[in-house]
């Protein structure tokens, strides 16, 4: 028996950064508003307590801070022919839970788009012709550009408090930044992080090539902050627990560092934990939402009626959500056609790692998150693709985030698995190996897609969300390329040796790669290959907005926070100057 | 990140074959209804720590296995005497050996290696059933793992890694995967997991464990930090440095 609640203006499903950004912006406007959170509240003091907090079996690799998997898991599989079985625990990438959600347990890293990514499709056929993107390749623009969103990305990054060197001030190229970035309004609220010393190593060497190494963008605090909410922060004291751990110095932007007291101080917001949402409520039309249904802890079902729904659940979760919803027409590889679960995406990452001898003591557990120094030089359409037959880039950086020695422990290659050979190894290269990151784009294609699997369900009873993923021709080349470069740069960093290891099919569930699940509801201009306007406003349920880089047409080689946070704030300013004033659909569709 | 790079081919192979052979009369698959202490030459008295979930037989092969994963050196201990046996006796114990960190719904099928974990054996069966018949297997020859010399041990260890076998249904290179992943973890975890006693493992890399502080160190290129490490255990007693 489902209890019928009392109605709200809004609901917003999913209390992490995103939800917390519309339901702050909303609530301010003097709407009713309740915020829907699967998991449990959690806060600096005292959950992320030390030392405990630091403990890497519980948190890298039982994956404390991770959705539960015992209860929500979800399938995989490398083909359309293939069957898809569940992965049973968390690896290659960890979508989080519990209030602040994934924001928790980032690291920082906070990149914006270039104007490029958002006119992608039409850059590239500009640029190359269609002939070079080739068919295979389901590629789109956004519907928005760079300029519109930039001043939400500088509202953005003065709520992170994110610390950097602007490379491209206003379109005037700056000593010291990304000179490939495009323009940004005003420099970062903060000044860069300190560099590593496998960074410092790294620039002499990308300087001397040529390339225009700089300090990565990070949402780890470089000095005491108050952000635009009034809330402070503390600088960062480079522990190295920062990714799959939560920060106990309030030093890292998360929504409990920068948004949530501010947002549960709004007597106009109510949180509700432990409220599992099952599905978005349709009316009769299937043209409007009513409201949503939870379960709380307890296994009782609710329907919460509401004028408005967002949906802010991680980019996999919201395709599920749509499709569990019945919003929008789900994507049919066989014949190309369907908006929910089409252009999953992903990034395409590498590593490198650079063995010194002894004498260089790279400390690798002195770091931050979002340490790095890193060149852009061979990313995004930032170099002439002519001539190498594939579109996309990535960045190449030096960055070690921690010395943490279960995960971290490098051994050059010809070294045994195990045994005394490898014990010997494992304490002689310790201290003395660097590392690079590749991090590049992912573009999409007409089969890596995302549905409901059809057999098995989670603790509710509801289908697991499939992915069907394989890693692009594309980006197999692409990712190849810029290893080449990276491991030039490793020789000339002056190690004994430098081992690089490209990402290659077959796409694996079971080595971590990153947290960057893209796509499955984009956004864009035409409703027949997209899910959402350019507001992230549903074209079929004009009062459902879905939040989440599950909006992202492809990824390019960046981070995607900061553009989720730029269009959070932008869906919100559209949703309070717009829609909330007439009630429909923002674009004719 | 060696084996990651070469687990791409050969696990592949594993798997096809291990699931194949396994259906096939002709292999050793030693089903066993019950257990039986193999008498070992081994003396552990002086040292012998309450076990939760290992049967006396089970710590015999274990220890001597996990010994040759990380053996004893000059200068610093190996896996036993770091306190790995316990460590995984307690995880086999515990939520971690019930699969109570996995999403555990049926049905169980045959996956490729990119699917990951698919037996319908949770870690501590696996465990059970994989050391059961390694133990037969010795026991049927009048001997014992632990009984075998350092170099015929590494070679019996190379088999089970290259899935040369299946173990009461579960494929050797699964469990053996398994019980290095183990080791490792244990060894390097935080000493209040069982291991890594004295944070040994710690000591021999350089690790300063779970407290630190490094804004004035970071930039202080190459700098050697000679410090004892401090472990969550010792948290009541310092401040963070």
């Amino acid at each position: 028996m489902t209890q019928k609640l009392k109605p709200v203006d809004v609901v917003v499903v999913g209390v992490g950064f995103m939800g917390a950004i519309l339901a702050k912006e909303l609530a301010t406007e003097g709407l009713s508003v309740v915020g829907l959170e699967r998991g449990k509240q959690r806060w600096t003091v005292p959950e992320f307590h030390a030392p405990d907090i630091h403990d890497e079996l519980k948190y890298s690799i039982r994956k404390g801070m991770m959705q539960d998997v015992t209860r929500e898991a979800m399938t995989h599989r490398n083909s359309l022919t293939q069957e898809a079985l569940p992965i049973r625990q968390w690896a290659a990438f960890l979508p989080g839970t519990d209030l602040g959600g994934s924001g928790v347990h980032w690291n920082g890293q906070t990149f914006r788009f270039t104007e490029a990514d958002f006119v992608w499709r039409t850059r590239m056929h500009e640029r190359y012709g269609k002939d070079f993107v080739g068919r295979s390749l389901t590629i789109q623009d956004w519907g928005v550009t760079y300029d519109e969103l930039e001043p939400y990305f500088d509202k953005f990054e003065r709520l992170l408090g994110t610390g950097g060197k602007a490379g491209n001030l206003n379109g005037k190229i700056q000593p010291g930044g990304n000179p490939f970035e495009s323009w940004r309004s005003r420099e970062y609220p903060n000044p860069p992080m300190k560099e590593q010393y496998g960074g410092v190593l790294f620039r002499k060497a990308a300087t001397e090539m040529g390339y225009h190494p700089f300090v990565q963008p990070s949402s780890n605090m470089t000095r005491p902050y108050t952000n635009t909410e009034g809330l402070q922060l503390n600088a960062c004291n480079y522990c190295g627990f920062c990714e799959r751990y939560a920060c106990e110095h309030f030093a890292k932007a998360t929504p409990q560092t920068v948004i949530l007291p501010v947002l549960l101080s709004n007597p106009h917001f109510e949180l509700r934990t432990e409220a599992q949402v099952l599905r978005v409520n349709l009316d009769k039309n299937k043209k409007r939402a009513t409201g949503v249904t939870y379960a709380d802890a307890t296994g009782r079902e609710f329907e919460q009626p509401a004028d408005l729904v967002i949906v802010t659940t991680y980019a996999l979760n919201n395709a599920r959500m749509m499709l569990l919803s019945g919003i929008g027409k789900p994507y049919d590889p066989k014949i190309g056609e369907g908006v929910i679960g089409r252009n999953y995406a992903y990034q395409t990452t590498g590593d490198v790692y650079v063995f010194y001898d002894e004498s260089i003591n790279i400390n690798p557990f002195m770091a931050a998150g979002a340490s790095g120094t890193l060149i852009d030089d061979f990313n995004d359409d930032n170099f002439d693709h002519g001539p190498h037959g594939f579109i996309g880039g990535s960045y190449i950086m030096s960055a070690l985030t921690n010395g943490r020695p279960i995960e971290f422990h490098p051994t050059p290659p010809g070294t045994p698995e195990w045994g005394k050979e490898w014990k010997a190894a494992v304490r002689r290269h310790y201290n003395h190996t660097a590392h690079m990151l590749l991090h590049g784009s992912s573009m999409p294609t007409r089969t890596n897609y995302l549905d409901l699997d059809p057999t098995y369900k989670d603790a509710w009873g509801q289908p697991l969300l499939r992915m069907t993923f394989e890693l692009p021709d594309n980006d197999v080349k692409m990712t190849q390329f810029c290893m080449d470069r990276a491991v030039e740069i490793g020789r000339r960093m002056g190690g004994k040796t430098v081992a690089g290891y490209p990402r290659k099919p077959p796409f694996t569930t079971q080595k971590y790669q990153t947290t960057h699940n893209t796509g499955g509801v984009i956004m864009g201009s035409d409703p027949s290959t997209s899910a959402l306007n350019r507001y992230l406003q549903s074209w079929d349920a004009h009062n459902v907005f879905v939040v989440g880089a599950s909006a992202y047409p492809q990824n390019p080689g960046y981070n995607p926070t900061d553009t989720l946070g730029a269009l959070a704030y932008w869906s919100a300013d559209a949703i309070k100057k717009q829609y909330l004033k007439k009630p429909g659909p923002l674009v004719p569709a | 990140m060696k084996k990651d790079k070469e687990e791409q081919g050969s696990r592949r192979d594993f798997l096809r074959s291990a699931f194949a052979v396994g259906l096939t009369a002709a292999t050793a698959v030693i089903p066993t209804d019950r257990l039986q202490a193999v008498p070992t030459k081994k003396q552990s008295t002086d040292k012998a720590a309450p076990f939760v979930f290992f049967r006396p037989d089970e710590v015999e092969f274990v220890s001597a296995a996990v010994d040759r994963f990380i053996p004893p050196d000059e200068e610093w201990p190996g896996a036993v005497d770091a306190g790995v046996v316990e460590y995984i006796d307690q995880q086999m114990a515990g939520k971690w050996g019930s699969a109570g960190y996995m999403y555990w719904h049926g049905p169980f099928k045959e996956g490729t290696p990119s699917q990951g974990y698919q037996l319908p054996f949770t870690p501590a069966e696996l465990f059970r059933r994989a050391i059961a018949a390694i133990n037969q297997y010795f026991s049927a020859q009048a001997t014992a793992f632990p009984q075998l010399t350092a170099d015929k041990q590494d070679e019996y260890l190379r088999m089970l890694l290259a899935n040369g076998t299946t173990l009461n249904g579960v494929p050797s290179k699964v469990f053996a995967d398994f019980l290095l992943q183990h080791t490792i973890e244990g060894f390097f975890a935080d000493p209040i997991y069982g291991g890594n006693k004295d944070m040994v493992a710690w000591r021999m890399v350089g690790f300063p464990g779970p407290y630190a502080d490094y804004y004035e160190l970071i930039d202080q290129y190459g700098i050697k930090l000679d410090r004892e490490p401090v472990s969550i255990g010792q948290g009541a007693h310092h401040g963070a440095s």
